[in-house]
This record gives structure tokens, sequence and C-alpha cells, in this order.
């Protein structure tokens, strides 16, 4: 399988005396909780990408920064691998443990150490759950923007290492343009301050190098993150199309007005009837796709916004216009969108989601060439995506247990990064890279490339200890894949086992 | 497979573009093989920022001209050398505007330059800063070689965020050749007042508005009056502007305070700018203010120590840095584990040190 750790093309791990390290860390950090034995480590296999798993060595569970920083000392000394864990719900296999390292979770920080209404920030400990910010400072009309499908369950670490969007970031940002200040320990154990709480900080801007690091070059600690004031009004228009490509174009029509929406979502055909038997959101099953488009702000703009919206929709040849009458409608609305993976997830016993994205005007395209793809593979795909900004989510239904379909289901999901590569976009937009794409990485960067991410990475963790295997793959991968891709499709399928 | 080498070669223009940045990789090639460092220029306008550098001129003016620009996508390629002035009316003809609103300084400014060095204007605190619109970029690396992060989408977590690190570096890690930013629409409407009542006041009321979806996009307080920027749809502006009062006011204000064209600017003592956290109380220090970003930006012109200046502001959470010659450092020293991670960074990415070292740090 692609995802075990293979010392050939993932780089040599120095090997670990497992008792020796425990018995260390006993000593030195006795308050650490540590998990060793199977049955313990067995929930921590995998993160949401439940088709990688891997047992950790051993879990630590610190709850004090000092623990952390005492934890990386001793890896540091000893040469030990460290995966860094949040929530766990990220889906590029980021957090996959390895057999020969320490899971570090961070998952018992949660505390929220300050809310300052009149700076309008947050300070948090990472393991915060995103949702939970919003929570505790609604009290004072404020919350925190970036809104992942995931944030009831997420963490705002998670977040950060991750990059993470949301429906509402076309106009609210990602994650990095949403946190001021970050506390990070390093590889070497010592303690690091990103960023400030002021809108700057002097010297290179580590703090933006950080997001998306997806662990590879220190722990994050503590969190400060910009709360907004609540919009005044937000409405939600959704529109139905009888041609998907239509739905595409008129994606670019309503940008083309100068209206940027809070959101804008798109559903194919597949999602829609996913969705709408789940969660019961009133889609239009007919239709072959659906646009959501989120208008908020001041109320005087919001009506005017939505008029124009409206009739661009009605040019583009929306088939049905419907604007959410009130807010327990528009909530039914996005409730449809953000559980379309779980209920995509209902018709089939597994499903694979991926995170491409490609300049919008692609869309009609790249769409008509993953339905050719699917059909080559044999597999079904349910489209959804975060259109606005161009962010496809193509989840490819499969059934692990019947035959070749995991490997279809991996083979096509590369294809389809491929794709958007070729369209001029990203092998991912939100989830990441993490031991999933490490493939793909290198059709979307240079050797040249690559080798600066290495040196980038070498500045922050000289050992290469911190989630190795992950984000970016080594030329000796590339070398390799690089190989087994010219051949692709002459190979018959059980061969494509081994990437 | 990907969209690759520099620009698409479709006419003269554009193959004077690819001679020209291949020279460039060349200087640098040169650069590292006899370790002599070069100093990289765009036009000059921001020569007084940052510390002196001594090394062989490097001219990116020559890599000039908008790559691509799909007003529907809200993305723009720009090569570093084009005229920031040329960006903004190409921008403008199509109703766009890169929202940071990056000062000029006089008109030389060049794209590499404003994103080299990172300065945004009075929008700043509501619309984001330079490294929040860069998509993606094209740049020299220390062996000379052609490298591109990021890219023309929104989205893009693939790889670390080399793009972004570059802003504000002030080219001490490579020479930047292309940008690619997020653009965004002109507002539909726009006013601006100017509010009579003291600082501590204004900066009262600014953190109770902060706590209300208002439409504002700029406030800078002059010592005896507030001004303010309203932007947004018809409805909303014309609602705070009955709701807010004041007298009208040109809104040449702010470009004016953005390039440092203001009275203020012309008092003869070292202007200092100070980055302040949100809703920070006036600091006691000597000389006269200028307020900006709500507070957050405050320039000031004083004959202050420089440490006394640098500790005003360290003791609040925030930083100074000296906009003028003469004063010492210009940028308020890194805590010893940040230096030693950004030297480190230098060191892996420019070993052979030959991009503008020592212009942000005497380290770097
Ligand atoms: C149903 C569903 C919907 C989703 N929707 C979205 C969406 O809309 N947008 C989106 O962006 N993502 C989405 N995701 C993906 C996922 O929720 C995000 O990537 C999230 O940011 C991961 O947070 P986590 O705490 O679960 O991190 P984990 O999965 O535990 O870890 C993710 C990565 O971050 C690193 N990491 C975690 N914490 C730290 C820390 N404290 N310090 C350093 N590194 C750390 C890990 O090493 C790993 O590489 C979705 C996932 C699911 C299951």
């Amino acid at each position: 399988m692609t995802f075990a750790f293979d010392e050939r093309l993932d780089g040599v791990l120095s090997l670990v005396d497992r008792n020796a390290l425990i018995t260390e860390i006993k000593a030195l950090v006795p308050e650490l909780e540590l998990l060793h034995q199977e049955e313990d480590l067995r929930p921590f296999e995998c993160d949401g990408l439940a088709a990688y798993r891997n047992l950790p060595m051993l879990v630590v569970l610190p709850e004090t920064v000092e623990q952390v920083q005492q934890l990386m000392k001793i890896c540091h000394v000893r040469g030990v691998p460290v995966v860094t864990r949040g929530a766990g719900t990220g889906l590029s296999g980021g957090a996959l443990p390895l057999t020969q390292g320490v899971l570090l979770v961070m998952s018992r920080f949660t505390r929220i150490l300050a809310i300052d209404p009149a700076a309008r920030v947050a300070r948090v400990q990472p393991g915060v759950r995103n949702l939970a910010i919003s929570e505790a400072a609604a009290p004072f009309g404020l919350y925190y923007a970036p809104d992942p499908s995931s944030q009831i369950a997420c963490s705002i670490g998670g977040n950060v290492a991750e990059n993470a969007g949301g429906v509402h970031c076309l106009k609210y940002g990602l994650t990095v343009h949403n946190v001021l200040c970050a506390e990070v320990v390093t590889a070497e154990g010592e303690c690091m301050t990103l960023g400030s709480q002021a809108l700057d900080a002097p010297g290179l801007d580590l703090l933006a190098l950080f997001h998306g690091s997806e662990g590879m070059l220190g722990v994050i600690t503590e969190i400060t993150v910009k709360l907004l004031p609540r919009p005044e009004m937000a409405k939600v228009v959704m529109a139905s199309f009888d041609d998907i490509a239509k739905a595409g174009r008129a994606v670019g029509d309503i940008i083309a007005t100068g209206i940027v929406p809070g959101g804008l979502e798109m559903m194919d055909k597949l999602a829609i009837q996913a969705a709408e038997n789940f969660i019961h959101a009133g889609y239009p099953v007919e239709a072959e796709a659906i646009l959501l488009c989120e208008l908020d702000g001041i109320a005087a703009d919001v009506h005017t916004d939505c008029q124009r919206v409206r009739d661009v929709l009605k040019a583009a040849g929306a088939t049905d216009i419907q604007l959410a009458r009130d807010d327990a409608e528009r909530a039914r609305f996005w409730a449809g969108r953000k559980a379309a993976f779980p209920a995509v997830g209902r018709l089939s016993p597994d499903y694979y989601c991926m995170d491409g994205t490609i300049p919008r005007r692609e869309l009609p395209s790249v769409l008509r060439s993953i339905a050719e793809l699917a059909a080559e593979y044999r597999l079904r795909v349910a489209n959804v995506f975060h259109a606005g900004d161009g962010n496809m989510h193509p989840l490819i239904l499969f059934d692990a247990s019947e035959g070749d379909q995991l490997q279809r289901a991996e083979a096509l999901g590369a294809r389809i990064l491929e794709l958007c590569v070729a369209a001029g976009g990203s092998i991912t937009g939100e989830h990441g890279v993490g031991r999933e794409k490490i493939n793909q990485m290198c059709v979307q960067f240079n050797p040249a490339e690559i080798t600066a991410f290495h040196a980038v990475k070498h500045a922050f963790d000289e050992y290469g200890l911190l989630n190795p295997g992950k984000n970016i793959p080594t030329l000796a991968r590339c070398a390799e894949y690089g190989r087994m891709h010219i051949h692709h499709g002459a190979l018959p399928f059980p061969e494509l086992e081994r990437f | 497979m990907r969209m690759d080498a520099l620009s698409p070669l479709n006419n003269q223009a554009d193959d004077y573009a690819q001679n020209y940045a291949e020279m460039l990789c060349r200087q640098v090639r040169d650069a590292r093989a006899n370790r002599s460092p070069l100093q990289i220029n765009g036009g000059g306008s921001k020569a007084f920022y940052g510390r002196r550098v001594a090394g062989t001129p490097l001219d990116t003016t020559g890599y000039r001209g908008i790559v691509r620009y799909d007003p529907v996508e809200l993305v723009v390629t720009v090569r570093a050398g084009t005229p920031l002035r040329e960006l903004e009316a190409e921008l403008k003809a199509h109703g766009q505007m890169l929202s940071c609103e990056p000062p000029s300084f006089g008109g030389s400014a060049t794209v590499g330059g404003m994103v080299a060095c990172g300065l945004s204007g009075p929008r700043r605190p509501w619309a984001g800063a330079v490294r929040d619109l860069v998509l993606g970029m094209r740049v020299i690396g220390g062996e000379g070689q052609l490298l591109r992060f990021g890219g023309e989408v929104m989205k893009n977590v693939a790889g670390f965020d080399v793009s972004r690190l570059m802003v504000g570096a002030q080219g001490v890690l490579g020479v930047l050749l292309e940008v690619s930013f997020k653009v965004l629409p002109r507002p539909q409407a726009c006013a601006c007042l100017r509010l009579e009542m003291p600082l501590d006041h204004a900066l009262e009321q600014l953190t109770l508005w902060g706590r209300e979806p208002l439409p504002l996009s700029a406030a800078c307080h002059d010592g005896s009056a507030l001004h303010i920027r309203l932007e947004g749809g018809e409805g909303s502006v014309a609602a705070t502007v009955k709701r807010l009062g004041g007298e009208r006011d040109n809104e040449h204000y702010w470009t004016a305070l953005n390039n440092h064209d203001l009275p203020f600017f012309a008092d003869p003592r070292p202007l200092w700018r100070l980055s302040l956290p949100a809703a920070t109380p006036p600091l006691a220090l000597d000389g006269e203010w200028l307020i900006d970003w709500a507070g957050m930006q405050r320039w000031l012109k004083s004959d202050a120590e420089p440490h006394v200046i640098r500790d005003a502001a360290l003791r609040v959470g925030g930083h100074a840095s000296c906009f003028a010659a003469g004063q010492g450092e210009p940028f308020t020293p890194l805590a010893p584990v940040l230096l030693q991670h950004q030297r480190r960074l230098k060191a892996q990415l420019d070993p052979a040190r030959i991009f503008n070292p020592g212009r942000l740090y005497a380290e770097l």
C-alpha cells in the first residue's frame, strides 16, 4: 500500500529502543500520560483518512507546554520521530502514526485562555475545537470566521497546521488570514513566538510559514485568533441547474458582478440526492447541480446583493431560485452542504475525498474529465465544492472489501489530482498533502522546488524527526514515482498497489 | 504536465522578459560562484527602508509586464519589475484593486519591491496585508535556479507556503520574479468623514465600532480629529454616514497618508512606525503622533532614544521600526530563538549569502 513508511523511499529512521525510551520518559516526565499497550494504541492508528492505518510505537498525552518541551528534548537527543496529532479529523493521513515514532496527542490542551472583546481576539490552546471558539465569543457578538465542515470536532491547532478553510473563506479568508500569533515548541524543545498581538511582527514571516506545515516544523502550543463581529444579516440563495456546466459558469458570473459572497458552494446530482436523503434539507433532487450562495453583511447591502445575484442566476439559466425564507431554512440549506461527506458516505461502504483546486474557469471542463475518468475506473464520483474559490471535493465511492476497488479508487484519485495540476491548479486546497498525496507532490513541484522545501524543513528540524514521510516527498520517491508514472494506464491494476 | 517555465511566449515583450529573467538567473549564479553579494533593486522608492546593503546591484525593473489577468478569476500575475502604478491602473480599468492598498512612496515603486517590503496601506486592518493577497510566486533561488511556489488559485496548501514567507523578507531569501495576487472588486460606494474628537475618545469609539459590522475601511486620528473611510454597498455607506455624522472629508487624505505626503511627515525628527495590539491606549512618548489603522499602526515623529521607543512598544505587545536613517537598527531585535531559526532559514535558502545580506538584520 502507498501509506506504509518505506525507508528506501522516505528516508532512514534511526533505530529506537522502545523500552529504554519509555523508561526515560517515565523517569524524566513522570506526570506525562503515556500509552503503550496495543489496545490503548488502537484508537490512534488513523486520522480521518481511515484507509491508512498504522499503530504508533507509543502515544503521549501531555497537559502542559513544559511536558511537550521535555518530550521533544528527549526525542531530539534519541533521534525518535514525533508525529503530532490534534483531533485526528485530517483527511490526508497527516497524523498517521509511525511504527518507529511517538504520537504526540494535543487533545488535552482544551482551554480557552482569554477572550478579549475590545481587541477582538481569543487566545486558545491548540486542542480547542474550532466551533468552541465561536461559541465562547458569541456572548460578545463576535465569532471566529474560518468554518471547516468538521468544525464541531477539529482542533484549532490542526486548523493552523493544515491552513484549514471553510465555506466562508471566500470572503473571510483561510486560517492563515485569521491568526495573529502562535506559540510553538521546536524540534529541540524550545519555545518560540510567531507573529504577535499586533498585525505584524519583525523579521521573516514564520507565522505564515507554519500555516499548512502539517506538524513538520514544530508543535503548536497556543494560538491567538482574530474575532469578527457577527454580520448583521445573512441570506442564502439556492439555485438549481439542469446542467452542471451552466452552474459552473454562473459562479464566474456572480463574481464578475463585483459581489463577494460569504460562501458560494456547489453540489452535483449524486451529492444533492445523498444530502437530501440524509438531512432533508429541501434540496431539488431532480437538479443536475445546485449552487448555494450566501450573502452577508449589513442589511441594506444584503438586500441589494440578493436581488443582483438572483438576476445573474436567472440569466445564467437557473431552473429554480429560492431565497431561504428565514434563519431556520438558511441553516437547513447549509446543513445539507455541511453534512455532504457523511451523507455520501451512506451511499457506499467507503468513500475517498479529493481536495484539488483549479481556476474557476476550468470548472466545466474538469468536471467533464472527472466524469470520463470515473467511467474508466468504473467507480461513482459525487462532487461537492467550494465553487467560489475553485476548491473541488470529488468523493469517490468504493467498497474496500470488493476486489481491487480500493486500488482503483486511489488510482482514480491520483488521476483527478493530476488533472487539477494540468488545469493550473493544486493537488490540495485545504486537506493537506499528508501521507496521501505525497506522490502527487512530485507532479506539482519539480526537484529544485522539492529541494527548497527540504531546505526549509532542515532549518527547523535538522534530523528530520518531525512527521517524517509526510507533506514533502524525497527526491528518491519522486524518481520512483516518475518511473511508474510513465507507464500509467499500461499497468494492470494489481500493479497499482505499489503506489 | 504543469504550466511551466516563465510566462507564455506569445509576443516580443514576452521574449524580452524571458531573456531578461535568464540574464538575472545568470547574474545570481555568478554571484553564487564568486560569493559576491547582490543588492536587489526595484524602483528604489523604499531604499530608505531597512539596513544598507553592500553589493552589486541587480536590477529587476527590466522584468516587467502583466503576465495574466482574468478579472473573473480575481487573480492577476505580474512580473516583479512592473511599476505598481501600472498594475493599479490596469486593475482599476476593470473595477478591481489590490485591497491591501500598498504605499508607493513616489511613483517609481515596483511590484517586487512592494512585496519584498510587505507594507500595506490604511485598509490593512479590514482587508488584510500584502501577504494575505499573495497566492503564488516565481523566484530565483540561491543557486540561480527558477522556483515556483503557490500558484494562481485561491487555495493551495501543497508544500510549505514559501511565497508568503518571501513577503516582507526584503529580498534576503531570493529574487522575486513574478507574483500572483488575489484581487478584489472596488467597493460600490465610498464616503470619507472627519469627526472632531480627542485621541482617547477616538480610540474608545473605534473599539466599540469594531464590535459592530460597520463598513469601515480606514480610521486615522491626526491629533485633533478622527478621519474615517467607509466602503461597501450604497445602502450601508449612506446609513453609516448618517449615523456617524461629522463633516465630509476628501478621499485623497488616505492617499496622502499612505504615501507619507501629509504635512505631519515633513517634521524633521526621525519617523517611527509602531505596530501595536488593538485597543492599546495612547503611549506616553515625546513627539508628534498620527494614529492609523484604528490605533494598530502609529506613526511617531520623535527625538526620543530608539531604545525608549522600542521598549514602550514591546511593553504593550507590539514593536517599533524606524523609517529614518541614522537611528541604529531599523527593526526591533528578535528573540534569540527566533533569530537562530531565521538565520538557519537564510543559510538554507541562500547558503552563499548573496541576497541583500544584512538588509533586514545584520545576521540575515
Ligand atoms: C467530515 C469532515 C469534513 C471536513 N471538512 C473540512 C473543511 O471544510 N475544510 C478543511 O480545511 N478541512 C476539512 N476537514 C479536514 C480536517 O478537519 C482539517 O484538516 C482539520 O484542520 C484537522 O484538524 P485536526 O485537529 O483534526 O488535526 P489532525 O487530523 O489531528 O492533524 C492534522 C495535521 O496537523 C498536524 N497537527 C495537529 N495539531 C498540531 C499541533 N498542535 N501542532 C503541530 N501540528 C499539528 C498533524 O501532525 C497533522 O499533520 C474535514 C474533515 C472531515 C472528517
